[in-house]
C-alpha cells in the first residue's frame, strides 16, 4: 500500500492543497501532479542540477527534497519566474549568445545564475564557473553560458549605476 | 530511480522523534536530506519510516557559551558560510563548508546530518576532529557528551545508537595565537574530495605548537596524523622540518584506494595537502 500525506504549499504564487505519495520527491510532484514540467529530472541524486527550483527563496535540488518537506513552503519554478519576468534578461541573453542547445539544463542554469547574481552582482568568470559547477550541460561546453551570465551581470550593473 | 514506499512523519519535538525511532527499528532520521534522499532514490536504503526533524527550531541554535561555539544539528552549510559568529569563532568551518558540493546543496545540507552519516569523504567530521570538538547526543532517557574523536568508528559508522539524535555540535572558540587551515583535492568544483585536510595549530615566534592534522577522504574514517604533528611540535615550519614531518603521515593515515586513485596516490595527495597547509600556516 502506498502511504499518502496531506500537503499544502504555495507554488508560483498559487496555493496548492492536495495529497501525494509520501515517497514522492518535490520535483516529481511538480512535474506529475501539477504538470509543471519545466523543472527537469536528470540524475535523481543531486549531481546534475537540472531539477533546480526555489524553496522558501533558496535554490535547491528538487530531486533531493521530499514532497512532505515542502509542506507549508513557498515553491518557485522556472514557469513562475518566467511569467514574472524576473529572469527575462537572463533568458534573452542565453538565447542571443547561444548559451543553450538542447535546453535540458537551461531552467536549472537560469535559476542558479539568478541566485549567483543575487549573491554576487559582479562575479568574475572564475566565480561564475564555480557557482554553476553544480549544473551540468552536455551540449555547450559552458563557455557561452559563462558569457551570458557575465553579460547579464554587466548589463544589470550598468542599469543600476 | 524512485524510493521504495515509506511512511513520512514530521515530529513536533526531538522527544517525539526519539519515541518514533524507538518504536520502529527500520526508521531513519531525515535532516536536510542531501545524502539521504539520494540514497532513498537509489534504493540504498528502504526505511519503514522517514522521520523528518528538519523543521525543529530547537535544533537550529548558533551561540557562544563561554569558550565554546554551539551549533544545533540543523545548522545548514549555507548558514556556516554566512554566519559572522561562526566565521569568527571557527573559521575552519566556513572554509570547509565552501568545499561542500554546490550552493543548492549547501542550502539544505546540515552539520548534524553530515556528522551522523559519517561519509569518509565528508569535510565537517574532519574539522570537528581537528578542532577537538564534542557532540551532545540526545537519547530517550538522557543526553550524553562525546568527543568527536570517539564518535566516528568507521566508514559510514558512528557511535550513535538507534534511538539517538545529535542535538548540538560544540567546538572550542579559536583561541588567540591559534590558526586553522583547510584544503582538499578534487577533480572538479564540488566533487567528493580525493583527499582533504583540516588543520589547527598555534604559531608563536615562527614555531608551531599543538598541531592537529585531521585528514578526510583518505582512510575509512577521518583521522589525525599524530606522528607528523608531534614531530613538528615546537619547531619552525621550515622546508626541511616540514619534509621530515610529512614523511611520517603514513604512520597514522592508512589510505583506502578508490577507482582512479590508488592507495599510493592517496598518500601522495595527503603529503601534498600537508605541505600546502603548513606553508600557509607559516606565512
Amino acid at each position: 500500500m502506498e502511504p499518502m500525506i496531506d500537503i499544502q504549499m504555495s507554488v508560483n504564487g498559487l496555493d496548492v492543497a492536495t495529497r501525494a505519495p509520501a515517497r514522492q520527491t518535490l520535483v516529481d510532484f511538480l512535474r506529475y501532479n501539477l504538470e509543471l514540467t519545466g523543472s527537469h529530472i536528470g540524475c535523481e541524486h543531486g549531481s546534475c542540477g537540472a531539477c533546480t527550483i526555489r524553496l522558501n527563496g533558496d535554490i535547491v535540488r528538487g530531486c533531493l527534497v521530499l514532497v512532505g518537506q515542502a509542506d507549508g513552503a513557498t515553491v518557485e519554478t522556472i514557469e513562475g519566474l518566467s511569467d514574472s519576468h524576473e529572469l527575462a534578461d537572463l533568458q534573452s541573453t542565453f538565447h542571443a549568445l547561444n548559451a543553450l542547445q538542447c535546453g535540458y539544463c537551461t531552467p536549472g542554469m537560469l535559476l542558479t545564475a539568478q541566485a549567483l547574481l543575487a549573491d554576487n552582482p559582479d562575479p568574475s568568470r572564475e566565480e561564475i564557473r564555480a557557482y554553476l559547477s553544480g549544473n551540468y550541460c552536455r551540449c555547450t561546453g559552458y563557455q557561452a553560458i559563462v558569457d551570458a551570465v557575465e553579460s547579464v551581470a554587466a548589463a544589470r550593473n550598468g542599469a543600476t549605476s | 530511480m524512485k524510493p521504495t514506499p515509506f511512511n513520512y512523519v514530521r515530529p513536533a519535538t526531538v522527544e517525539d522523534a526519539l519515541a518514533i525511532l524507538d518504536e520502529y527499528p527500520d526508521a531513519v532520521v531525515l535532516a536536510g536530506g542531501q545524502s539521504l534522499v539520494a540514497m532513498l532514490n537509489m534504493r540504498l536504503v528502504a526505511p519503514s519510516h522517514v522521520v523528518d526533524i528538519g523543521e525543529l527550531s530547537e535544533l537550529k541554535e548558533v551561540s557562544i557559551d563561554g569558550d565554546w561555539l554551539r551549533l544545533g544539528a540543523l545548522v545548514r552549510h549555507c548558514d556556516i558560510v554566512s554566519s559572522q559568529i561562526i566565521s569568527k569563532a571557527a573559521p575552519l568551518f566556513k572554509e570547509a563548508a565552501l568545499h561542500i558540493a554546490h550552493p543548492a546543496i549547501r542550502n539544505r545540507g546540515t552539520i548534524g546530518g553530515s556528522l551522523a552519516l559519517a561519509d569518509p569523504a565528508a569535510e565537517l567530521p574532519a574539522c570537528l576532529i581537528a578542532l577537538g570538538g564534542q557532540l551532545e547526543i540526545e537519547g530517550l532517557n538522557d543526553t550524553r557528551n562525546m568527543d568527536a574523536a570517539d564518535f566516528f568508528t568507521g566508514s559510514f559508522e558512528t557511535a550513535l545508537q538507534r534511538s539517538e539524535i545529535i542535538r548540538t555540535v560544540k567546538v572550542p572558540v579559536l583561541a588567540p595565537g591559534y590558526r586553522t587551515e583547510f584544503d582538499e583535492l578534487a577533480r572538479r568544483h564540488g566533487d567528493y574530495a580525493l583527499a582533504g585536510l583540516a588543520a589547527l595549530g598555534r604559531i608563536d615566534n615562527g614555531c608551531v605548537y599543538d598541531l592537529r592534522l585531521a585528514y578526510f577522504a583518505a582512510g575509512e574514517k577521518p583521522a589525525l596524523a599524530i606522528a607528523a604533528a608531534q614531530n613538528l611540535e615546537g619547531k619552525e615550519l621550515s622546508e626541511a622540518n616540514i619534509e621530515e614531518a610529512v614523511a611520517l603521515i603514513g604512520n597514522d593515515i592508512l589510505p583506502v584506494g578508490q577507482p582512479g586513485c590508488s592507495e599510493q596516490t592517496k598518500l601522495h595527495h595527503c603529503n601534498v595537502l600537508a605541505k600546502r597547509v603548513l606553508y600557509r600556516m607559516a606565512a
